[in-house]
């Protein structure tokens, strides 16, 4: 019951949350110079003065920028998120479609850099002195320092250049026919380098982070409570020692989900993936605001919902919390 | 009736690597433990009780730390041969542990019923619904109240006296014929120190566990311990029953360790009661001299405890004590 009540509070904080971001977003897009008009203009070489206030009119972009707000808010409310400048179709469907790449591909980084940076954290703090651990050190420092474009580029030339091991380019070989394991597979191949770069960052912070929160634990009387037990060093590093040396991990993984979301707009540039960071990219540039909004609305929609689960994550795993 | 020993270690030697070169933490010690005995290992903070007792446990922390000499022989067999899983499988089941820190011993996101049968379940062949029927019996025996309730409450939700006592009872789910307590009330109320020790008591009575005590408390040891071990400096000093011990203790250092026990009486003269000390502190093990530790500290001291160190010397029947001093008169 008590669970369930924190659940309503935690969702309702949520719920507001967003409203805020929604506002925020869209008085920070329109305070930046420049509108979709101007945009066009630029496109068109030049336009009469009639022309730029008809355009401005036929967006709305001529109405106070309260009367704007309050109608984004109510037609979002009623799940319309306008009409794309740019595509010229609703932004809510242009969104909808390149949602699920988005998805698949942050998801896999976050696994991929949670277990990766934990596994390498566990080995390394095992054996503190050991050659494994000096590896994870420059490993990891060097996954932290390299910008994420620039060790997108590098995996490129390196597996899909040097070694044509995996595609370059796309989420999918164009025309490709099959069955759905084989086009599940393709897409498999497609999202291997791109999920790799937008992880390498955080398996950094991970390994480092999951390295001393388990040199900590491992040092720990309940750790030596668990060895006279006679339960072996395995059962007590991978039992004991790691549901309480993973929490740091959960709690930093959760803040980190809107830079991992952040980080895909670049990526998603890099390896054309056609998800909504290369879209947020293009609006920028196309000064394309309802798309833009509805891109900064899902992607915070994606933050809230990622740090819920965070929450209710942390709750199950440690019982202290409640 | 001389019984053999359940436990018995020989010449054993801990060294610690450390940067200024090797410690030896622990000398050359011997002890034995008879079937169903309370054998008290008593002396101040780093005079090697602890390692002891993980020496015991082959818990010494490898490396820096290395157990260079000695035997440990349980029943006969030497456990420091052994491979380290013949070693998981003694520990826990054949010897167990409780510690000094009831707060931090128990692991703080299982469930004390999961901890206390994951215990069972290692070392006896019992399914999940015997384990929790076993977790739920020790829970009882050591007085935990409601225990059906207990086993789904995590470590946070229980005060230090009930943590010590899923403790004690973790460590006795799997009746092992050693028991070795580490200062088991040292983090506890005095009250709950009572309760601790007649539970204590009471299982080894029932269970006929042998039990080694640690502890810095000479009053402790002379109200649990059937025979008594005093350390000093990785080196046993002194060892007795526990009457001789307390009556007609041998060494300066153990008569210290009586003197240093509180008098609640109060004598009407006096404004306040003095508390007695052992002047100085224990010295540094990479820096001993080739005598006595105990020397620079010692009130009765004389030239050639600082030259030679003092064998060991019978001084009665089952009576030891290690002093150049013995027999002269006080």
């Amino acid at each position: 019951m008590k669970t369930i009540l924190t659940g309503l509070n935690r969702t309702i904080y949520s719920l507001v949350l967003l409203l805020a971001v929604i506002v925020l977003n869209f008085i920070l897009v329109h305070i930046a110079p420049g509108d979709a008009v101007t945009a066009m203009i630029g496109d068109m070489g030049g336009a009469t003065p009639e022309l730029i206030a008809k355009l401005r009119a036929d967006y709305g972009l001529d109405r106070s920028l309260f009367t704007q707000l309050y109608t984004h808010i109510w037609k979002m409310m009623h799940g319309d998120l306008g009409t794309s400048f740019t595509h010229r179709v609703p932004v809510r469907d242009l969104i909808l479609d390149h949602l699920p790449a988005t998805i698949l591909l942050v998801t896999t980084a976050f696994f991929l850099a949670i277990i990766i940076g934990t596994v390498l954290g566990i080995i390394a703090a095992q054996k503190p002195k050991s050659f494994v651990n000096h590896v994870v050190t420059v490993l990891s420092l060097s996954g932290f320092s390299a910008p994420i474009f620039w060790t997108g580029l590098m995996l490129l030339i390196a597996f899909a250049y040097l070694l044509p091991i995996f595609p370059a380019f796309g989420m999918s070989t164009p025309g490709f026919q099959g069955t759905t394991l084989e086009v599940m597979f393709d897409v498999l191949k497609h999202l291997v380098l791109p999920a790799v770069t937008l992880a390498s960052v955080y398996i950094a912070v991970y390994s480092r982070l999951a390295r001393a929160s388990m040199l900590d634990v491992l040092g720990s009387d309940y750790i030596r409570t668990a060895r006279s037990k006679g339960l072996s060093r395995r059962i007590v590093v991978y039992k004991h020692a790691l549901k309480n040396g993973i929490l740091p991990v959960v709690t930093m993984a959760g803040l980190q989900f809107s830079q991992l979301i952040a980080g895909a707009v670049v990526v998603e540039t890099v390896y054309g993936w056609p998800g909504i960071g290369q879209l947020a990219f293009n609006a920028i540039l196309r000064r394309d605001h309802p798309l833009l909004l509805g891109i900064l609305f899902f992607s915070t929609l994606m933050v809230v919902i990622a740090n819920l689960i965070t929450d209710f994550s942390y709750r199950i795993l440690d019982p202290r919390i409640k | 009736m001389k019984q053999e020993p359940l436990l018995q270690v020989n010449g054993l030697c801990v060294e610690f690597s450390t940067k200024n070169g090797s410690v030896r933490v622990l000398n050359q010690l011997d002890l034995h433990l008879l079937p169903g005995e309370a054998l008290g290992i008593v002396g101040e903070s780093g005079c090697g009780k602890s390692m002891t007792a993980l020496s015991i446990m082959r818990l010494v922390p490898t490396p820096p730390g290395e157990i260079s000499n000695g035997q440990i022989l349980l029943n006969g067999d030497d456990v420091l041969q052994l491979t380290e899983s013949q070693m998981e499988d003694i520990r826990g089941n054949e010897i167990s542990m409780i510690f000094q820190e009831p707060m931090t011993s128990l692991n703080p996101v299982f469930t004390i019923g999961s901890q206390v049968s994951e215990n069972i379940r290692r070392h006896q062949s019992a399914n999940t619904s015997q384990a929790k029927e076993k977790t739920i019996q020790m829970l009882e025996a050591v007085g935990i109240p409601a225990p059906e309730l207990r086993i789904d409450q995590y470590p946070h939700e229980l005060s230090g006296g009930m943590r010590q006592r899923v403790m004690i009872a973790m460590a006795l789910s799997c009746q092992p014929s050693v028991l070795i307590a580490d200062e088991p009330t040292t983090a506890l109320d005095v009250t709950i120190q009572a309760q601790i020790f007649e539970l204590l008591r009471k299982i080894q009575e029932e269970m006929a566990t042998s039990v080694i005590l640690i502890t810095h408390d000479m009053s402790v040891i002379a109200e649990f311990a059937d025979r008594v071990i005093v350390m000093y400096a990785g080196r046993k000093v002194e060892e007795g029953l526990v009457r001789d011990i307390i009556d007609n203790s041998c060494h300066p250092y153990t008569q210290g360790l009586i003197n240093c026990v509180p008098v609640l009486k109060r004598d009407p003269g006096l404004k306040r009661v003095e508390l007695n000390e052992i002047p100085g502190v224990v010295p540094n093990l990479a820096q001993l001299g080739p005598g006595c530790s105990f020397a620079p500290r010692c009130h009765k001291v004389v030239d050639r405890c600082y030259q030679e160190m003092p064998p060991e010397q019978q001084v009665g029947e089952n009576h030891y004590a290690s002093c150049w001093r013995v027999g002269d008169a006080a």
